[in-house]
């Protein structure tokens, strides 16, 4: 069946958080559970919900569907199901089904008798989606700050977003953002191929050992971060460049209002600088 | 049920240093002697050093230190040799390429020659130190596979400062070199073009980026979820699959129905990785020299509708013959 070799022995009870053994089970390779339910509730009301945005709206073009947050002047309240209603309907649906998916990674976990490390760095992944549409739109009053649900359309958004700050490169925290993203991708790249290489040496040839990974890394560099410390700084490095990518945009609005470039005025302007 | 997390190193062994694998005959001995750094113990490893110099690194260092400083002393030649205004003003502060009146022609120093020496220096830097990287893996006895994911990075280097300026005929398409220069750079070929969001290689590289992201964070995170197993000896779990592996990869089969191995799980690091700047490459390359306006390139292949502005059609300038 859909089961691995060895997995049978690691099916076993217990580990959940809620609904004690009634969702203890697989559905093929997927782990039920509780907040399986749950994701698959909010996963197929919001997919529908999409699609029936899609059928009332005016194509079925993929890259240009577009499901937008309510105008501006209906500031925080309900707005109308096909002018933003639909959206926020949405928001809530994803939501609930990316908190669910964290709970059920939990119950993974708990089950497999494995750290937390995964359901607790997707949480900053649902806290940048929390603080994108809720956190941010609410300290400025309005869904309609919020990004639309589309392709296309949310490319709009960024871009849009970006120029009402005239130059949003100049963002300090967006510079600290894009400067961890492009980070991990190199820290990425070095731990997946220093793996890579050591296990793939060429034909007829030894697999390595992590003293030829650390003898490599220090040989080019002067250090290795080792088996162990390599996970601990990917892992940092993808977490705290989204931290800052939600410190960029949430700033961004609530509380600066005017050009990014404009903002470094206060290092040029420094009394130190007078001689 | 308090269990223990695996977040910092809270025990660290000491034993005697060493200078790791020896090396092959004919290799020039490693420089410095290694020492230990308690907080970067709390993390990985603790020991810094040795390192291995060799002709090749020797020569790539002297290239970069010669573009670092030509870089340097421009700017600082900018603000009239004034070294506090050079601080005030450091991420301001350009070495840019020659006008576009020059054309690929070599231009006077003060007038992008400085820029085009540099850019030369710094390629020879970059194209030495990826030597390095090979020779390195190889007197080793590893695989090549950190320097072939280098050489996607170095591929979209030379597409901005070099391949492209090189098509489009003109140097002055290159990036400049300093901190918001280079970021102004980004966003004016941007808004030249079209919108860069428009073009399809870009959108690419983006979710290669993000999607490096996202796999080192559950990489990452897997594998110190596996620590109490031993999941961090990947190269043993690789050839000799033990429980760490199992969890780790039952934990993502019970999750989203798939997992991949400890093995493949580099590989798809490796891919998303190199894939990034390679697509994001070919997206810059092709932005100029075969698009012009991926907007309207965009409204070309319905992929976005043409806004109605209210106004007769938007002609793109460059279509009717305006030069820069």
């Amino acid at each position: 069946m859909s089961m691995l070799s060895f997995e049978r022995k690691y099916r076993v009870r217990g580990g959940t958080l809620f609904g004690g053994d009634l969702f203890d089970f697989w559905v093929g390779p997927f782990y039920v559970g509780f907040f399986g339910i749950t994701t698959l509730f909010f996963v197929l009301s919001g997919t529908a919900l999409i699609l029936f945005g899609a059928a009332m709206g005016p194509t079925w073009n993929v890259w240009q569907i577009n499901i937008a947050p309510p105008d501006l002047s209906y500031g925080l309240r309900f707005a109308p199901m096909m002018e933003g209603g639909l959206w926020q309907l949405i928001t809530v649906c994803a939501l609930g089904s990316f908190v669910s998916w964290a709970l059920r990674e939990v119950e993974i976990c708990r089950k497999l008798g494995m750290g937390l490390h995964v359901p607790a760095a997707f949480s900053m992944a649902i806290l940048a989606y929390f603080s994108l549409q809720v956190v941010r739109p609410v300290l400025m009053g309005a869904w309609g700050h919020a990004f639309p649900y589309g392709i296309y359309s949310h490319l709009d958004w960024v871009s849009n977003t970006a120029y009402q700050y005239l130059h949003f490169h100049y963002n300090p925290w967006h510079m600290i953002a894009v400067t961890f993203f492009f980070a991990t991708v190199l820290a990425l790249s070095m731990h997946g191929g220093l793996v890579l290489s050591a296990t793939n040496p060429g034909k007829g040839k030894t697999v390595k050992t992590p003293e030829h990974e650390d003898t490599f890394f220090r040989d080019l560099i002067g250090y290795s971060v080792g088996t162990l410390g390599i996970h601990r700084l990917g892992l940092f490095l993808a977490l705290a460049g989204v931290w800052f990518g939600i410190v960029c945009i949430v700033v961004s609005g609530p509380f600066w209002t005017g050009a990014w470039p404009e903002w470094w005025s206060w290092w040029l302007n420094m009394p130190i600088w007078r001689t | 049920m308090a269990q223990y997390q695996n977040l910092f190193t809270s025990v660290q062994p000491v034993g005697p240093l060493h200078d790791g694998i020896e090396l092959p005959r004919g290799n020039a001995r490693r420089l410095g002697k290694p020492f230990l750094v308690h907080l970067l113990g709390r993390i990985g490893n603790a020991q810094i050093g040795p390192v291995y110099l060799g002709t090749l690194g020797l020569a790539s260092l002297i290239f970069g230190i010669a573009a670092f400083n030509i870089i340097g002393f421009n700017m600082l030649a900018s603000v009239d040799w004034n070294p506090i205004q050079f601080i005030r003003q450091l991420f301001w502060l350009a070495l840019e390429p020659p006008a576009p009146a020059y054309g690929l022609s070599i231009p006077p120093l003060q007038q992008g020659g400085w820029w085009l020496i540099t850019g030369f220096m710094l390629t020879t830097s970059i194209l030495l130190w990826w030597a390095r990287t090979y020779r390195r893996a190889r007197q080793l006895g590893l695989g090549t596979h950190v320097a072939w994911a280098y050489a996607a990075a170095i591929w979209l280097f030379l597409v901005c400062g070099f391949f492209r300026p090189v098509m489009m005929g003109s140097w002055s398409e290159a990036v400049p070199f300093g901190i918001f220069p280079h970021l102004d750079w980004t966003s004016a070929i941007s808004l030249r073009y079209g919108n860069l969001f428009y073009n399809p290689f870009h959108a690419l590289s983006i979710v290669f980026l993000y999607g490096s992201v996202l796999l080192f964070a559950m990489h990452g995170a897997t594998i110190l979820a596996v620590t109490r197993y031993g999941g961090e000896r990947e190269i043993e779990q690789i050839v000799d699959r033990g429980t760490a592996s199992e969890r780790a990869g039952l934990f993502w089969r019970w999750t989203m129905g798939f997992n991949a191995t400890m093995e493949s799980i580099h590989r798809w690091a490796w891919w998303f990785a190199v894939l990034c700047p390679l697509v994001g490459g070919v997206g810059i390359l092709l932005t100029g020299t075969v698009v012009d306006n991926w907007y309207l390139w965009s409204v070309k292949h319905h992929v976005v509708p043409a806004y109605p502005l209210g106004s007769p059609v938007v002609l793109d300038p460059a279509l009717m013959g305006v030069k820069p």
